[in-house]
């Protein structure tokens, strides 16, 4: 919101530089920009085209015709049903697991001064930037060593530590701009800690919350590396789709990708134009 | 003793309970979260290191002692594809700070009151499945693909012309992968620089070139040293673009680990191939942040 403010501030000074860019070569930057855009979604076109296509063998790689008949079924397949079903499920479930986990861990760093503070810290930057491979074999070597049978639960567990770091992050983001006063006051008043968290707390930094397990979803939906180390004979869709290519990809997983992407568009631009409609409101809150 | 000192002070010292809860309360917050990942990710690796140290085959089993022997001859043995996954990592870093870099700039910087609109549509792409987006990567860049075919036929390219099975395609794919890891860091910094710092550049009549040299560039060097990270060592890592896009000669070390793994269960020389790798990111993170380093790396 500080950045909105120094924006309204600046916009006299901004035009008065525009004006004078407009002479030399102010189409390129975002003729670049447009064009990082034009190949960003390139192959998403490809897959979108790909789920009208009327092919008849195994391989859906060139262009035979249009049809619609793949969105007539997309299911038919049913192990790419019941992977896709799995791969819900153990999103689901590592979402709400490692948001709980990962915004506990945030208001831990944000309340409190302890004992293993910086420890902490780097391991879930190092979780961020360690490499999948490494991972996946590690917790594997572990699994194998401890005889654990590999399968969902595993999946599961893969999953959840890999999105703790993402959501204790994402969190802690929003915390940084929060009053700790508020909390003060509340407990002045006599609210109990939990009172304080669901009443206070809570509502302040559910906006991040939200974020944080979205975002959890996402990384743990899209998971291939990690999960299929650990993941035994269960299929997820990736795995599955991953899989297939040897054996030819069918159209209906250009039918599931489509559908995952317009509700990955759906539910960010519903997202944000909620924030925007929050801080519009929020803005007139405080002229007024 | 402390409870007589508290009992002693009088009703404003709150009760021993209630001391005693708030001393612990963050190590209960972090307790669940902290032990989850000591248990799945700290421990692993523990586990990866012993394992690579034994010997054995999947038949008679494996023991532990302290083969060392594993090390020498994975690093022996598998040369060029430690070194391709530099190669090609490194490479794809490269050409995702030259694509990303300018379209953050224009996108914080000019993109006016459209700038969210244009953050999101950049990253909308990445909502698609990653192994999807990588088999449509294939799908174009096939040698009689979408893109090629209508060239090919006008003959504008010759017939053999090919860019998939290369490092080429390789290289692409990894920097179309890791793409938001280096677009989101720099654009934050770059939104978060105070624009009057610009301004104050402009008055002092420095001209366009110079104001980004001088101001943008070094105030946006945290988020370039951020997404150099996100970006590289996932991307050297990465075996699914090798696997759906490059050819024979094109190996790189992930794929290497995954198969010891789960083809040859060759589990002592797939942990300690997966160990040098990690040491080796480890070393070359740590030189990284020696020679450019910024005191955030992931830090809000």
């Amino acid at each position: 919101m500080a950045g909105q403010a120094a924006l309204t501030i600046q916009a006299k000074p901004q035009a008065r530089v525009r004006a004078r860019r407009f002479r030399v070569g102010a189409w390129m930057l975002p003729g670049y920009t447009h064009l990082v855009i034009l190949w960003l979604f390139m192959p998403i076109f490809v897959m979108i085209l790909f789920a009208f296509n009327d092919t008849h063998g195994k391989y859906n790689l060139q262009w035979t015709g249009f049809t619609l008949k793949w969105f007539e079924h997309p299911f038919a397949i049913p192990t790419l049903t019941s992977a896709l079903v799995s791969s819900l499920s153990t999103a689901t479930l590592g979402m709400l697991i490692s948001t709980v986990l990962g915004t506990l861990i945030a208001l831990a760093f944000h309340r409190y001064a302890f004992r293993g503070r910086t420890i902490l810290d780097s391991i879930l930057i190092m979780n961020i930037a360690a490499s999948e491979v490494v991972i996946g074999s590690a917790l594997l070597t572990l699994f194998i060593a401890g005889n654990v049978p590999l399968g969902f639960l595993t999946i599961v567990l893969a999953q959840v530590m890999f999105s703790i770091p993402f959501v204790a992050v994402t969190v802690r983001a929003r915390l940084a701009g929060f009053d700790p006063a508020l909390e003060e006051a509340a407990e002045d008043l006599g609210a109990s800690p939990i009172e304080t968290f669901m009443l206070v707390t809570l509502p302040i930094i559910f906006p991040g919350v939200i974020a944080a397990a979205l975002l959890a979803f996402a990384i743990c939906l899209d998971d291939y590396v990690i999960t299929s180390f650990v993941a035994g004979n269960t299929q997820t869709f990736p795995l599955w789709v991953y899989g297939a290519t040897r054996l030819g990809v069918p159209p209906q997983v250009n039918v599931i990708g489509t559908f995952i992407f317009l509700g990955g568009c759906l539910i960010s631009v519903t997202f944000a134009a909620f924030r925007t409609w929050r801080n519009s409101q929020l803005a007139r809150e405080a002229q007024a | 003793m402390q409870a007589v000192a508290a009992a002693g002070a009088g009703p404003r010292k709150p009760a021993l309970r209630v001391r005693f809860a708030r001393a612990a309360a963050p190590y209960l917050l972090i307790l669940p979260g902290g032990g989850w990942l000591f248990l799945f990710f700290l421990l692993p690796i523990l586990a990866l290191a012993v394992t690579s140290l034994e010997s054995g085959d999947f038949i008679a089993g494996f023991n532990f002692d302290w083969n060392v022997g594993n090390y020498t001859f994975g690093l022996q043995l598998y040369s060029s594809q430690f070194l391709h996954s530099i190669e090609y990592g490194g490479a794809a870093t490269i050409v995702a700070f030259l694509v990303a870099y300018p379209a953050a700039y224009w996108i914080a910087f000019h993109a006016g009151p459209r700038k969210a609109a244009y953050l999101l549509i950049v990253l909308l792409p990445f909502f698609v499945s990653f192994v999807i987006r990588t088999l449509s990567w294939e799908t174009l860049l096939a040698d009689y693909g979408p893109l090629f075919k209508p060239l090919k036929d006008a003959g504008l390219l010759p017939g053999d012309f090919r860019v998939l099975a290369t490092p080429v395609a390789v290289t692409g794919g990894l920097a179309y992968t890791f793409f938001p890891f280096m677009m989101l860091p720099i654009f934050a910094s770059l939104e978060k620089i105070d624009r009057r710092l610009v301004e104050a550049a402009e008055d002092l009549f420095a001209n366009r070139f110079e104001v980004f040299r001088r101001v943008i560039f070094p105030l946006s060097l945290p988020g370039v040293f951020a997404g150099v990270l996100l970006t590289g060592i996932p991307a050297v890592a990465d075996y699914v673009n090798q696997d759906l896009l490059g050819g024979v000669g094109t190996t790189m070390i992930g794929r290497v680990i995954e198969e010891q793994f789960e083809v040859d269960i060759n589990y002592p020389l797939a942990a300690s191939l997966a160990f040098i790798f990690m040491v080796g990111l480890l070393a070359m993170l740590l030189a990284y942040q020696r020679i450019f380093g910024t005191k955030e790396i992931l830090s809000d």
